[in-house]
């Protein structure tokens, strides 16, 4: 029973990095309609311009706020950009747009801030968690900002009239137009907001996974499947579904013979997708009713 | 916070719809295209009779890739898994079973036709994202499963299993990467033909309805759920015998080769090819050999970079592909005959 709980316990706090990722997923997947492939490196690049505004001497707090207005204005600018010529491209080749845009913010932060491994502050001190071994303080205060960004998140879309826009320009692109809400930029809004969550993201998970250009490989899947399992329409589901994959592959490893690090991530994805058989639409995803 | 109405009246499916003449080349045309790569290992070098016959693999796995996303509207980010089923059994049963190289590819093909067909079943559920994240699990697992220590005795673990290559038959008076071209080329033509009468035939019709209308599909008789299935099946045996082609050709396999790159790699050739347009798979897979080549050549450290932006010019120009080339090709030729 006590490894159970620390078990548990261990993969509450892994769980907590994929929910974070899963959260700007879920946030892009709501603006744009497509999962976004190059999220987490652009997480990963916000978090090496905070690291770099450290280095130059910025305190923390403010390089923190610094990184997040640059995350904001940076993801508008390349929907701006980037995407915005390509919206009416068909969707396959929007997804290879991310592909290529994913190849590029690697290969550029690489060069820029080469790829040895980098320590990166917390605010939160790392020291054990009411004297748990398992989880630090690091990983509760990880926890904590997730569930306030979910909440603010909440707060946004159902009582503020511009994120009641952007889940008319979502959810019927046509008829928000006919009633005004100028689509295009909710959707570029939409881009600024998932790239703003996506730096908070990283710049939680850089203290446990060290910060290097190719930080987020594995944790962006984790991320994916962690909002499809939740349901790609409920920013709780994503956050739910984060913990639940960090914890179903704790214990998958701990329990299952012959698991090593190895097949973790196979295993837990096909729990994912045993579940989505049963539940296509995910756990807390509401079922998309086509009406033809 | 979840979406208002989510009963959205039918939207534009993710697959724009192919027609069935716009799929393929005119005969004059494949023929001349045929002739110039029966001549072309005449002219050149090994080097690049060995890559012309890599480019020819990958494009019989990007075109089993298109059928699959261009004919029945189903999307797969999991090919690389039944490259590397069909590149394992070619392997082991050549190193193993002492077998003929060109015997193993059928073997090759309806190992992995079975494992498609088998993956296609509970992934019939879903659609979309969410079976685009089913198929990339499957890729991601793959190498792993190659890895598993109790297979090793036939897969050779991490390390993987060197092949012979094989000399020309018949004591023909030509080196072994130009036999293999002529092999490959073969095959190619063979699929690429069977491929093309396979969409024009009543399941090909059948897997195009699936993807323009599902609902309107199973209104007409079609049985989705069976088509669908099949569709994978298919998929999956071509990519399978491409991936034993590549055994044979490389000479070698081991469980990294088979990573989820290779399955992005052969979706960016399919979309830079055009979607659904057959012959644009062998220009999807010339793009994806020899681009990232050109990119490192500009630049070793940015090479990455180089890539993202040469894919972007690409999407820009042509975001229909290869196919919106041949398209505008073709009215300038009929403007000028005019």
């Amino acid at each position: 029973m006590e490894l159970f709980t620390n078990q548990v316990l261990a993969g509450i706090a892994t769980g907590a990095i994929y929910a974070c990722m899963a959260l700007a997923v879920v946030m892009i997947y709501q603006a744009i309609d497509h999962l976004n492939f190059a999220q987490g490196e652009m997480a990963m690049f916000s978090t090496f311009i905070s690291w770099q505004l450290m280095q130059w001497g910025v305190p923390y707090w403010w390089s923190f706020l610094l990184t997040l207005a640059i995350s904001f204005a940076g993801g508008i600018l390349i929907e701006r950009l980037l995407f915005k010529p390509l919206a009416k491209a068909p969707v396959l080749t929007n997804v290879a747009g991310f592909i290529a845009l994913f190849a590029i913010v690697n290969s550029v932060a690489g060069l820029t801030w080469d790829f040895t491994i980098k320590q990166y502050p917390t605010p939160f001190g790392s020291s054990p968690f009411l004297g748990s071994q398992l989880i630090s303080t690091h990983q509760v205060g990880m926890i904590g900002v997730t569930l306030l960004m979910l909440i603010g998140l909440y707060l946004f879309f159902q009582f503020t009239r511009i994120g009641l826009a952007m889940r008319a320009a979502a959810a019927l692109p046509e008829s928000a137009r006919l009633v005004g809400v100028n689509t295009s930029w909710m959707i570029a809004l939409g881009w600024g907001m998932a790239s703003a969550i996506g730096a908070v993201a990283g710049i939680l998970i850089a203290p446990v996974v060290f910060l290097e250009p190719n930080m987020m490989g594995g944790v962006l899947v984790y991320g994916f499947a962690a909002a499809v399992l939740g349901g790609l329409s409920s920013p709780l589901g994503a956050v739910m579904g984060g913990f639940l994959v960090g914890v179903f592959e704790n214990l998958a490893g701990t329990y299952i013979p012959g698991v090593g690090n190895e097949l973790k991530l196979p295993i837990a994805l096909a729990l994912i997708i045993t579940v989505l058989v049963f539940k296509p639409a995910g756990l807390f995803g509401r079922a998309i009713v086509k009406r033809v | 916070m979840s979406v208002a109405a989510e009963d959205t009246v039918t939207e534009a499916p993710a697959v724009e719809a192919v027609p069935k003449r716009a799929m393929t080349l005119g005969t004059g045309t494949s023929l001349v295209i045929l002739a110039a790569l029966l001549v072309t290992p005449v002219f050149v070098k090994n080097f690049v009779v060995f890559q012309m016959t890599m480019v020819m693999i990958y494009g019989i796995a990007v075109l089993a890739l298109n059928i699959l996303t261009g004919g029945s509207g189903q999307f797969s980010l999991g090919q690389s898994a039944f490259y590397a089923l069909g590149a394992y059994t070619s392997a082991v049963l050549m190193e193993n079973a002492n077998m003929n190289y060109a015997l193993t590819l059928p073997i090759a093909g309806l190992v992995s036709f079975g494992a498609g067909y088998l993956f296609g079943k509970p992934a019939l559920r879903l659609t979309g994202i969410y079976l685009a994240l089913a198929t990339f699990a499957l890729a991601v697992a793959m190498p792993q499963l190659l890895k598993l220590h109790f297979l090793e005795h036939w897969t050779g673990g991490v390390q993987g299993l060197t092949v012979m290559k094989p000399d020309a038959p018949f004591g023909l008076p030509i080196g072994q990467d130009k036999w293999l071209y002529y092999f490959t080329l073969a095959i190619s033509v063979a699929i690429y033909v069977g491929s093309v009468n396979l969409l024009r035939s009543r399941s090909g019709r059948a897997f195009m309805s699936i993807r323009d209308n599902e609902i309107a599909a199973s209104a007409m008789g079609v049985d989705v759920a069976q088509y669908k299935t099949l569709a994978f099946g298919v998929s999956a045996g071509i990519t399978g015998i491409a991936g034993g082609l590549s055994a044979i050709v490389v000479a070698f396999v081991a469980p990294d080769s088979y990573t989820i790159n290779l399955a992005i790699a052969l979706f960016l050739g399919m979309v830079v090819g055009g979607v659904g347009w057959l012959p644009g798979s062998f220009v999807g897979a010339a793009f994806i050999i020899f681009v990232p080549n050109i990119a490192e050549s500009i630049s070793k450290g940015l090479s990455g970079a180089v890539f993202g932006v040469l894919l972007f010019i690409v999407i820009f120009l042509v975001p229909h592909g290869a196919r919106q080339v041949a398209i505008v090709a073709q009215q300038m030729l009929g403007k000028l005959k005019k």
